[in-house]
């Protein structure tokens, strides 16, 4: 195997007494594409500000290959009125790129209309596809993204996926991606990490979904709603709630998960209002 | 013929609204106005330490304002304490600081209202040298780190995603803006010198669309402002640093007047 794009050992991090990373180890694999997926909270946003450098763990390493080309599609991009920004200009925000460029990533994202736009104007689903066209022009090796779908209708949610799709098998790039949208998620990835504040379970989508751990944090019925992209499962047997072999480490602390579910729809629900 | 006087205050004016206006529009931006605010502030003290140790007071200006920057750019390292109480801490306490240290000197009558009001009519030619030369200076620098420093304004996340040098670049533009600042006292004075920055960046922003436009643009008021604002006291004998600020403020006024009017067709 070659030396992954970029891992993290032992990442450890706390916001004052609360402790945000323990022991995370990750690593990424070139053209791989990697899914994040936990509860609010869980910290995973965290996880991969710390993995970009954007957030100095406690302790731990994050390796990067050298020179590695990282695009970053941040959960939301809020553009300063103050800051008359139009798509071109934001296109090529950190390296520069001709109108003509510009006008082919645009047009492989379907926001080819929006480049004399101001940024400022844009809905969330064309601001999105406007990050993704600057990612796509960056050619990188990793394309990481953060909740790529929020603030977009279901529909144009299922299209931003597609897209995300294309935009992998056109660069060959690796992809670590937080999501929340389980079952249009678990379909194209190549592993699922189930995390909250530590690796739960990691592996492809099927062993993931059948991992006890996986489906108390999910709750029963969201996890099976991933069955829909493959075969059934019989899911009775892991219900009881303990921790299975390949974890690798110390469970025996009371994580009440059967409450995580709930206060992630409560949370929800209350950033919703 | 245009008295020397004149011509040296227009000289100094207009070189210093060109400095001025891609640095307004990156403190309009970042919003940092409270910040250059700060730094002209603790420049009243650099004037006091000038004439205490004996170096020339624009000397002393600069290098308090540098100070002012670097004890900022650390203390902002914490977060116990929100960064506009650490400004206003350091604003207010170096102002009085300046105003005791002047109290000191032994002999010489300090004109305070020329430090704080400035005094454009009395602008050199050395101070139009150091002008021409920092000014210079500090837009080589600007125009050098002008994209990766946009992208830390757009995003200090994309940016440090995308391997470019975030906090460097913030130390870099807070002193250049310290050393803008510090050069600029002499003619617009502590009290009027973020007016001077923000004002024509804020007129240039209903006709920019991008923000190259909205940089030159402010560089545009910002020369309108100067001419009109040494007209004014040339014809009406009023004080030249306030006539400049309040021609500049009238021009904001008349762009947002000219703005709603297109709107409407």
């Amino acid at each position: 195997m070659t030396a992954p794009l970029i891992e993290g050992r032992g990442l450890t991090l706390s916001y004052g007494s609360e402790r945000v990373l323990d022991q995370v180890s990750l690593s990424i694999q070139a053209g791989e594409i990697m899914t994040l997926i936990g509860p609010n909270g869980a910290g995973k946003s965290t996880l991969v500000k710390t993995l970009l450098g954007l957030q100095k763990p406690d302790s731990g390493d994050v390796i990067r290959k050298n020179g590695l080309r990282i695009g970053y599609v941040p959960q939301k991009l809020a553009i300063d009125q103050v800051l008359p920004m139009t798509v071109k200009r934001f296109l090529t925000l950190t390296r520069a790129a001709a109108r003509s460029a510009c006008e082919m990533v645009l047009g492989q994202v379907g926001a080819a209309h929006v480049i004399d736009a101001q940024m400022s104007s844009l809905s969330g689903g064309e601001s999105q596809r406007v990050m993704l066209a600057r990612a796509l022009l960056l050619r990188p090796e990793l394309l990481v993204l953060d909740e790529p779908t929020q603030g977009v209708d279901v529909s144009g949610q299922a299209e931003l996926y597609r897209l995300i799709d294309d935009i992998r098998a056109e660069l060959n790039c690796a992809v670590l991606m937080i999501s929340h949208d389980l079952h249009l998620v678990m379909a194209k990835t190549d592993k699922v990490v189930c995390f909250n504040r530590h690796v739960c379970c990691s592996g492809i989508p099927d062993t993931v979904r059948q991992h006890p751990e996986y489906r108390s944090l999910f709750g029963v019925r969201e996890a099976d709603a991933i069955g829909i992209y493959t075969h059934e499962h019989d899911h009775e047997h892991d219900l009881s709630g303990h921790v299975v072999g390949d974890c690798g480490h110390d469970h025996s602390h009371d994580h009440g998960h059967s409450h995580h579910h709930h206060d992630h729809q409560k949370q929800e629900a209350e950033t919703t209002k | 013929m245009m008295d020397d006087f004149l011509f040296r205050a227009v000289t100094g004016g207009v070189l210093l609204a060109c400095v001025c206006g891609p640095f307004g529009a990156f403190i309009v931006w970042r919003r940092m106005a409270f910040f250059g605010d700060m730094l002209a502030h603790s420049a009243l003290l650099g004037v006091a330490l000038g004439l205490l140790i004996g170096v020339d007071v624009r000397l002393g200006m600069i290098a308090t304002c540098l100070a002012s920057a670097l004890i900022l750019a650390i203390g902002q390292r914490q977060s116990r304490i929100g960064s506009d109480t650490v400004l206003g801490m350091l604003a207010h306490s170096t102002l009085a600081l300046g105003m005791v240290a002047l109290a000191f000197v032994q002999g010489v009558a300090v004109d305070i209202m020329a430090y704080l009001f400035g005094d454009i009519l009395a602008v050199n030619v050395t101070d139009i040298w150091i002008l021409a030369a920092g000014g210079a200076f500090a837009i080589a620098v600007l125009i050098w780190m002008w994209r990766p420093l946009l992208a830390v304004t757009v995003s200090p996340e994309i940016a440090a995603a995308e391997s470019i040098p975030v906090e460097r670049l913030r130390l870099i533009f807070m002193l250049l803006m310290a050393l803008v600042i510090g050069m600029a006292i002499k003619i617009v004075g502590v009290l009027l010198i973020t007016a001077l920055l923000i004002v024509p960046a804020a007129s240039a922003r209903f006709f920019a669309r991008t923000p190259e436009q909205m940089a030159i643009g402010a560089a545009v008021f910002g020369v309108a402002s100067v001419m009109a604002g040494i007209a004014l006291s040339w014809h009406v004998d009023t004080p030249a640093g306030p006539s400049i600020v309040i021609s500049a403020a009238g021009l904001f006024v008349l762009s947002s007047i000219v703005m709603m009017g297109l709107r409407r067709n």
